[in-house]
């Protein structure tokens, strides 16, 4: 088990290193003056010499890539051409509404997902199978940000029921602010939900067919404890992994369901710098959504063991 | 008189099984009109090859046919008590407790995610209203009574960490833990190597006594049925053939079928004949090493790992030479690298007197055509997405032939195995007989001087088996290739080889002239192996 | 065995003619659209639909059929060269991953592992910060963002075919290891190959239209999908088939696409029954 863990953190080295070396190198892809490009034209030229002296200009790449990284580890991304903040505290302060968002939301989708596909692999080929599969199969079709919009049509403007766009900090108002996380929130949970109930449902099929289960009920076991018991747990292992590589996309900003209830999260940070190439912020954003998904999914793959103690013994 | 007018243990009264839906309406139902009756502690074999209806019989008992086929006639009753009216949660007081069931395949038998001591204790607890303790307790004498070398760890352990044997001893101890009236074992040792394949069956055996249990054995294998059980049933295509004591079925078979059965296992092929030492030695091993190169780490290679230890072996032309061991024995790797397939880490193998590792280009074309190989598995060794002519015609592809001749001489060997009309046809249209054909005619189109045969029939059912290996002694008598046959089945051996070679560990334990090695076996290892085949026994009890 | 056939016929027989339409449409647009869709008519602002448009205007006084037809062909294209570069790249590199292993494989799986860290949709963003705003940039991105899944499929696919036996027999019939690949590796990929190509159609289009929403492409005068349904918001309680339209066409079109793709999986896989 200790060794599955230190090789698992292990391997996470050489994607951070690749990962950083990435996003080092995006911003020298722009031609010209790199510290021109961090600070945005009409810096002073204090400024500028300044940022040269950072970066180490007149150093080799090798070294301004150590230099940069070093930085970035203290927690040091730059600033923000456009506000002149820090980049880390930007991007902090958006991440909270982003996560609270998404963590509810991959919740809300694994359950429903684990539940409806456990259901349709045990009654395959029934009614309730045939729904299940055609609900994923159209949901997977449908682009979040028009459903997100389909919702506010429905809710916002005809029934009136919640709140339309626009966005109250938990801070001023708790009950406020749930109120206006109600369809973002939905609109996340239907989209994630199509994948994962996919998964869910073939990987069970997949286990109700092995010998273990018939043993389960040779045993004289009920269906409600065989699909709880034996079933579920081997056939959650692949979905999980599907929920982590899920959750550590998303993470990194909702950019077009934030962009449909204008609400000021991750993403549109990242996509607001992009039209206002404010590059430190993008190279931020970049590197904290990649550095997020490697972790998200180390934390799953320590989870991992719980279903499939298998794992550990290769 | 007395024991007809008693009570069965279990009696399956006009059972009849159908595939449920539109594609099978009309066809023949999968078990036809199925009666046959158990008597409290009598071992029973329901004998059958695959599509006979055997499994499904066993699985109707408890109600666990497999979706898309029904029962749908016939009564089967347990103690006089119609077990196909029970509700179901009546029918979860039978399962386990009544009658416990044991599967084929030990590696998917178990379930992976939960502990030894979790799944032991789960059927007590449902069953029997026990303590904790002593459910534990319960459990370890059982894990002891398996003879399970630290019952106390195994509690805790998870089934990846057992072998296959240990797991089905495993499986046992589950089933008999609640002490059923029946048990029914499908199949339970065919995923086994020969000496694990005795150690559970005895330890079936032992038990079910002990506990007074009858025992209903599903198996292909004749040689169980002699050793094993009282009374046998012989099923073919879901009807029931021939049922008598197994005796009788044995040595008096009535039915065609049943006869045809019994025929194969005494064998009607004649053993190559052992070759005088003038023939020419066509392939040359002298201390041969062979190594898998070990898991590799993170950033370090792995270290290698030797399977095969300074083997030497003579082949000469037109001998059938067995090879036999248990899985991980080295023989499928030494047969690999003979064809130059694996490298040796050390030693030398000649094929026609020229070291493999150091031919030409010409001389290295020449070998590719002389050695042909068969394999074991007629799924994995035909490519799905090539019709049989083209896989047939890919041996002759780099012969320095034009496409008229190497079309007439893939039709010419199509016809040899009898499969003149499936040129055009693709593998999975096709049984595992007829694609073991496919790749017996990919193997002896190009002419070769040695054909290594990987465990070719083992895959295959019994009749068919014979139908197979009878074709591949015939073609090997008219080319006159050498063989090396690759078995762990000492039954086979004795009916194609004319001398034979015991590997163990990766080494060589014995060799000699079959009729020799059989009846005096040298080393303990072979006598293990002897002992443990009963399909010798039984066909010793045949002929 | 019933219930796969019994999908593969629903399925086909949904996807089919949904994919059919879409290429239909595009093959009309080419030569006759209702209206020109660049066309500004400030006489019919917000027109609902009628007889004389079919899909309604849109604020400008466009039709929105046209617009519709012309977005499709957009949509399409960017879809087809992404799945194309990344089909084609992701091919090759999984085949030598998979084929010589050792240290290749290893810096080619640490390399994919990388890329998958960057969600597509960022890594576009982030090339169109770079490099400007393109079809050509989305589509690099996005085929760079696609390309490790094919790496990964592919490559798992040849791991498993290379232990078949049919490749040894390949040996011992005396194939080199190119004609071995050509001959029994590579056909056996392709079903796999062809099946995830459907889906990163469906990625790519879905993304693109992504972008198109979030307004990061140059507003150009050709419509596309994402564009339309991103230029209807304000218009959302007044003229709702502004925002249904597009999203249909998208919803349609991806249904048709993954059905096929479900379709297709079935119908290529060689042990299906006859």
């Amino acid at each position: 088990m200790l060794s599955y863990i230190l090789k698992r953190l292990l391997l996470t080295l050489p994607t951070l290193s690749l990962v950083s070396l990435a996003v080092f190198l995006l911003i020298r892809l722009i031609p010209g003056d790199p510290a021109l490009v961090l600070l945005g034209e009409g810096a002073d030229a204090a400024a500028l010499a300044g940022v040269r002296a950072d970066l180490g200009l007149d150093h080799p790449l090798p070294v301004q890539f150590v230099s940069w990284l070093q930085h970035a580890l203290r927690g040091d991304l730059g600033r923000s051409i456009v506000s002149g903040e820090p980049v880390a505290g930007l991007i902090l302060q958006r991440f909270g509404l982003t996560a609270a968002v998404v963590l509810v939301a991959v919740t809300a989708a694994t359950v429903i997902a684990a539940s409806a596909g456990l259901i349709a692999a045990w009654r395959r080929n029934s009614a309730i199978d045939l729904a299940v599969v055609g609900a994923a199969t159209v949901v997977l079709a449908i682009p979040s940000f028009w459903l997100g919009m389909v919702l506010l049509l429905l809710f916002g403007l005809k029934l009136g029921w919640l709140p339309f766009v626009g966005y109250i900090p938990f801070s001023e108002s708790a009950m406020q602010a749930m109120l206006f996380l109600v369809m973002p929130v939905m609109t996340l949970t239907i989209t994630e939900s199509g994948v994962l109930t996919r998964m869910m449902r073939s990987s069970s099929i997949d286990v109700l067919q092995l010998d273990y289960v018939t043993h389960a009920r040779a045993k004289g076991l009920s269906e409600r404890v065989v699909l709880t018991r034996h079933v579920f747990p081997n056939a959650f292992a692949p979905t999980l992994t599907l929920v982590g590589l899920t959750l550590g996309h998303l993470l990194g900003g909702i950019a077009v369901i934030e962009t449909v209830f204008t609400l000021p999260g991750l993403g549109r940070l990242m996509v607001d710098s992009v039209l206002a190439r404010d590059y430190p912020v993008v190279q931020g954003c970049l590197l904290f959504t990649a550095v997020v998904y490697v972790v998200v999914n180390l934390l799953v793959d320590l989870c991992y063991p719980l279903f499939d103690p298998r794992v550990t013994a290769r | 008189m007395i024991a007809a007018l008693a009570t069965p243990l279990l009696r399956f009264a006009g059972v009849r099984i159908e595939a449920a839906g539109r594609a099978r309406a009309g066809s023949a139902p999968l078990l036809d009109d199925l009666s046959f009756d158990v008597a409290p502690g009598e071992f029973v074999a329901v004998v059958g090859e695959s599509g006979s209806g055997k499994t499904l019989a066993a699985r109707s008992i408890l109600n666990l046919l497999p979706d898309g086929v029904r029962r749908v006639a016939g009564r089967i009753e347990l103690e006089g008590r119609d077990l196909t009216q029970l509700s179901g949660p009546d029918m979860r007081k039978i399962r386990g407790a009544q009658i416990g069931m044991v599967f084929q395949e030990p590696m998917v038998s178990l379930n992976p995610a939960m502990t030894i001591g979790r799944q032991l204790a789960e059927g007590l607890q449902l069953h029997r209203q026990l303590s904790r303790g002593e459910i534990r307790r319960h459990s370890l004498a059982m894990l002891e009574r398996v003879r399970m070398n630290d019952p106390v760890r195994c509690l805790s352990a998870f089934p990846h960490e057992f072998s296959g044997g240990m797991r089905q001893r495993i499986m046992l101890a589950a089933v008999l833990l609640l002490k059923p009236k029946l048990l029914i074992a499908d199949e339970p040792t065919t995923a086994l190597d020969t000496l694990s394949q005795r150690e559970v069956l005895e330890l079936m055996v032992e038990l079910a006594h002990d506990e007074g249990a009858a025992v209903l054995l599903i198996t292909h294998d004749l040689g169980l049925v002699a050793r094993y059980t009282e009374r046998a049933i012989v099923l073919e295509k879901g009807r029931l053939m021939e049922s008598g004591t197994t005796r009788q079925i044995l040595t008096d078979p009535r039915n065609p079928y049943t006869q045809r059965l019994v025929a194969s296992l005494r064998g009607g092929i004649t053993a190559g004949t052992a070759v005088p030492a003038s023939e020419p030695i066509v392939v040359q091993v002298r201390n041969a090493c062979i190594e898998y190169p070990g898991r590799p780490g993170l950033w370090r290679a792995g270290t290698p790992t030797q399977v095969v230890h300074g083997v030497d072996l003579d082949v000469r032309s037109g001998e059938i030479v067995a090879i036999v061991g248990a899985s991980g024995s080295g023989k499928t790797t030494l047969g690999r690298a003979i064809l130059d397939l694996k490298p040796l880490a050390a030693g030398s193998i000649r094929f026609d007197g020229i070291e493999l590792a150091r031919m030409t280009p010409a001389q290295r074309k020449q070998f590719r055509r002389s050695a042909q190989l068969v394999f074991q598995d007629p799924y994995s060794s035909l490519n799905p997405r090539l019709r049989v002519r083209d896989i047939v015609a890919a041996t002759l592809r780099h012969a320095d032939i034009d496409a008229a001749e190497r079309a007439a001489r893939v039709d010419a060997v199509l016809d040899e195995v009898g499969l003149a009309s499936f040129g055009d046809r693709f593998p999975h249209q096709m049984s595992g007989g007829q694609r073991q054909r496919v790749a017996i005619a990919r193997a002896v189109v190009c002419r070769p001087r040695l054909v290594v045969a990987d465990e070719p029939v083992s895959a295959l059912d019994m009749t068919i088996q014979q139908q197979v290996l009878a074709l591949f002694r015939e073609l090997q008598g008219q080319y006159g290739f050498a063989c090396l046959f690759i078995t762990h089945d000492l039954a086979l051996v004795r009916q194609i080889a004319a001398r034979v070679v015991v590997m163990s560990g990766g080494v060589v334990v014995e060799e000699g002239p079959v009729p020799s090695v059989f009846n005096d076996p040298r080393h303990k290892y072979t006598r293990e192996l002897l002992a443990a085949t009963p399909a010798l026994e039984a066909a010793a009890l045949v002929s | 065995m019933m219930d796969r056939l019994g999908h593969v016929g629903l399925n086909a027989l949904v996807g089919i003619p949904l994919v059919g339409a879409l290429l239909a449409t595009i093959g009309i647009g080419l030569f006759w659209m209702p209206y020109d869709p660049i066309a500004i008519d400030l006489t019919h602002p917000l027109g609902s639909p009628g007889l004389r448009h079919w899909f309604g205007t849109d604020e400008f006084g466009r039709d929105v059929l046209s617009r519709s037809m012309l977005g499709a062909r957009i949509s399409v294209l960017v879809a087809l060269a992404t799945v194309a570069v990344a089909i084609t790249v992701g091919t090759a590199l999984g085949l030598l991953a998979g084929y010589l292993r050792g240290w290749t494989d290893r810096l080619l799986m640490m390399i994919t592992d990388a890329v998958l860290a960057f969600p597509g949709i960022l890594l576009a963003l982030a090339l169109i910060a770079v490099l400007g705003s393109s079809d050509g940039s989305i589509v690099l991105a996005l085929s760079t963002a696609y390309t490790p899944s094919v790496v990964r499929v592919v490559r798992a696919t040849v791991l498993s075919i290379r232990e078949r036996e049919f490749i040894e027999a390949s040996r011992t019939a005396g194939d080199s290891p190119l004609e071995t690949i050509a001959r029994h590796i590579l056909p056996n990929v392709l079903p796999p190959v062809v099946v995830l190509a459907t889906s990163l159609f469906g990625w790519a289009m879905l993304s693109e239209s992504a972008l198109s929403f979030l307004g990061v492409k140059v507003p150009p005068p050709a419509p596309t999908w994402g564009n339309m349904l991103s230029e209807s918001r304000p218009y959302m309680d007044v003229a709702s088939w502004l925002s249904i339209v597009p999203g249909l066409c998208i919803a349609g079109t991806l249904l048709g696409v993954n059905l096929l793709g479900d379709a297709l999986r079935d119908w290529l896989d060689p042990w299906r029954e006859t």
